[in-house]
């Protein structure tokens, strides 16, 4: 078996299973947020149980479109505020209080570990994987059955290999890395797959890189990304007091539809091209794109490891004339770290504006909507038509140190373009 | 149940951003979802389509976000069914799980045109373009999955097949 297969095996109760098979499964956590949560709630009622199966099981993130940006977003945000006093649940992260986008602030919160089965109602829910967990993304009908029962039937995927070898070049990370290999296989390359990452290479990527990785395994079309449980995984866990972990490991003699083999010393930063994410090109062959935005955050890349790559190159540095620049820390601990740090006041001294955590304008929510014809380069996850704002605006994808250079250049730059 | 419509044709990877645009995700009404379905990649949708039409498409129909609000938009437009070569994994789970059939068939997704009038047997798996005569024939649903789609979803079945606590 595969490591996702085994995950499954063991929180369905069986010795194996096998890539097709149809399985119920235990869940360990299920989540919701502010957009996805209160249809869940709608559907919940309607199966009659009067409360959750496990109060402590349940993760509730008001991120979509916090701080409140309209009365009807308000409103959503109180559905789900109130439902969880009602219900007791202590998972809910109020804004400012406890606040972050969502899947950066549960593995910070130490709310995921190693062998856990977890569900979310929001497609990047995959991002767990880098702790070793399965997870996958489902709708509010799904999340209000498992609120209900506890319970998921899944589907047991097929896996693709991917074989990690070398180490990162400076200006390269996470980001490139999964930009290539959506790239290589296209938006469905992985579709109803696992995307099971191996190899030597992986002990060079930070828990930071593999968050952003694991994240965007959605964009290949794949069920779940997951990483091997190593001494970093483990020591992150640990270090946000997770529960016991339970690496799983996959089988020598595992199947897997196909392997990837994937050379890290090779990769360029790597952009994404409107209007899907496997429109990729290396930075050298980009061309001239001049940009009106840039943003640098989500749940792909608002994370320390994020700041600091960008604070490095905006350190002294100024913010193109008729560019913007938002960055947005994902969580508030990410927040008070980069204040501490210093990255915050780089970031205002280099002219960008540091906003609040919320997912905002990844999904064209608020903080940073794009107007006709405007450019943005963007460290978030989509460039579909119309995500950022209007339907005749750009999206280019970057890692947060192209995202950085190409705002002090007004224009789509790797970090090696600038000069002192 | 009974599905016969109108074709509206769309191409491969049709996303759940251009399906119902996030900026209308402050609501889960499906009348107000329907009203912008598909506004981002056809602006005349929400006023030319008609109870009972059918959307085809090609591959990866419904990639992105894991929003319910995408097939209760498609549903709250009176579209009867969705045939796709392929679709989302997540899409494909919430589609089903509200009440929305849709069918994957490469080879309906590729000849049938827009405008065609189409009528899909569920239980049979067939799909029939009555304005070429062709038959295509697609996995068909089995009784329990037929009967969770005249149930309206998952919440709806479950509380009719499983007692509550």
């Amino acid at each position: 078996m595969t490591q996702t297969q085994k995950i499954l095996a063991a929180r369905a109760g069986k010795k194996d299973v096998h890539a097709g098979e149809l399985i119920m499964a235990d869940v360990d956590l299920v989540l919701g947020n502010d957009i996805t949560a209160p249809v869940a709630i709608g559907e919940f009622a309607k199966f009659g149980r009067g409360e959750v199966f496990d109060r402590g099981k349940i993760a509730l993130v008001p991120d979509h479109f916090t701080p409140n940006k309209d009365v009807k977003a308000a409103e959503q945000c109180a559905c789900m505020r109130n439902f969880a006093e009602a219900q007791n649940i202590g998972n809910y992260f109020e804004v400012g209080h406890d606040c972050g986008i969502e899947h950066a602030l549960l593995p910070e919160k130490g709310l995921v570990t190693a062998g856990d089965l977890v569900i979310g109602a929001d497609s990047h829910t995959c991002t767990y994987g880098a702790l070793g967990a399965f997870s996958t993304g489902i709708g509010s009908t799904d999340m209000a059955c498992a609120m209900a029962t506890g319970k998921i039937w899944l589907r047991v995927p097929e896996a693709i290999k991917v074989e990690l070898t070398g180490s990162f070049n400076p200006h390269v990370g996470g980001k490139d890395l999964i930009l290539h290999l959506i790239g290589m296989i296209g938006v469905d390359g992985a579709r109803y797959q696992s995307l099971e990452f191996t190899g030597p290479g992986i002990s060079a990527l930070t828990m930071d890189d593999r968050f952003t990785v694991a994240n965007m395994a959605i964009e290949a079309g794949a069920k779940n990304g997951i990483f091997p449980v190593d001494e970093t995984c483990l020591a992150y866990l640990r270090g946000h007091g997770a529960k016991s972990p339970v690496a799983h490991e996959a089988d020598e003699n595992a199947e897997y539809v196909r392997t990837i083999g994937i050379d890290l010393s090779e990769l360029k930063p790597t952009v994404a091209f409107p209007h899907l994410p496997e429109n990729t090109r290396e930075i050298d062959s980009v061309g001239d794109i001049k940009i009106d935005q840039v943003v640098i955050g989500s749940c792909t890349n608002g994370r320390l490891g994020d700041l600091k790559a960008a604070a490095e190159i905006l350190a002294g540095r100024t913010v193109a004339k008729n560019v913007r620049c938002i960055v947005i820390p994902a969580t508030q601990r990410i927040w008070i770290e980069a204040l501490e740090r210093g990255y915050l006041r780089t970031f205002a001294e280099a002219g960008c504006v540091v906003s609040t955590p919320t997912c905002g304008p990844c999904l064209g929510g608020h903080m940073g909507i794009l107007a006709r014809g405007e450019r943005a380069v963007t460290t978030t996850n989509r460039n579909f038509v119309g995500r950022m704002g209007h339907v005749e605006s750009e999206i280019y994808l970057a890692s947060p140190a192209v995202a950085a250079a190409s705002a002090v250049l007004g224009k789509i730059a790797s970090p090696d373009a600038l000069t002192r | 149940m009974k599905i016969r419509g109108s074709v509206h044709r769309f191409a491969d990877n049709v996303d759940t951003d251009v399906i119902i645009p996030a900026r209308h995700l402050n609501t889960s009404d499906p009348k107000e979802l329907a009203a912008h379905c598909m506004e981002d990649i056809d602006a005349e949708f929400s006023a030319k389509v008609r109870s009972g039409d059918i959307i085809v498409a090609g591959k990866n129909f419904g990639c992105g976000s894991s929003r319910e609000h995408a097939p209760i938009a498609i549903k709250g437009s009176g579209v009867s069914c969705v045939i796709a070569t392929t679709f989302a994994r997540i899409f494909y789970r919430n589609a089903l799980n509200i009440g929305l059939p849709i069918l994957e068939c490469a080879e309906a997704a590729e000849k049938i045109a827009s405008g065609d009038t189409v009528s899909v047997d569920l239980a049979a798996g067939t799909i029939r373009n009555e304005t070429t005569g062709d038959v295509f024939q697609a996995e068909a649903f089995p009784p329990f999955m037929r009967e969770l789609i005249e149930a309206g979803g998952l919440a709806a079945y479950m509380t009719r097949h499983q007692p509550s606590k």
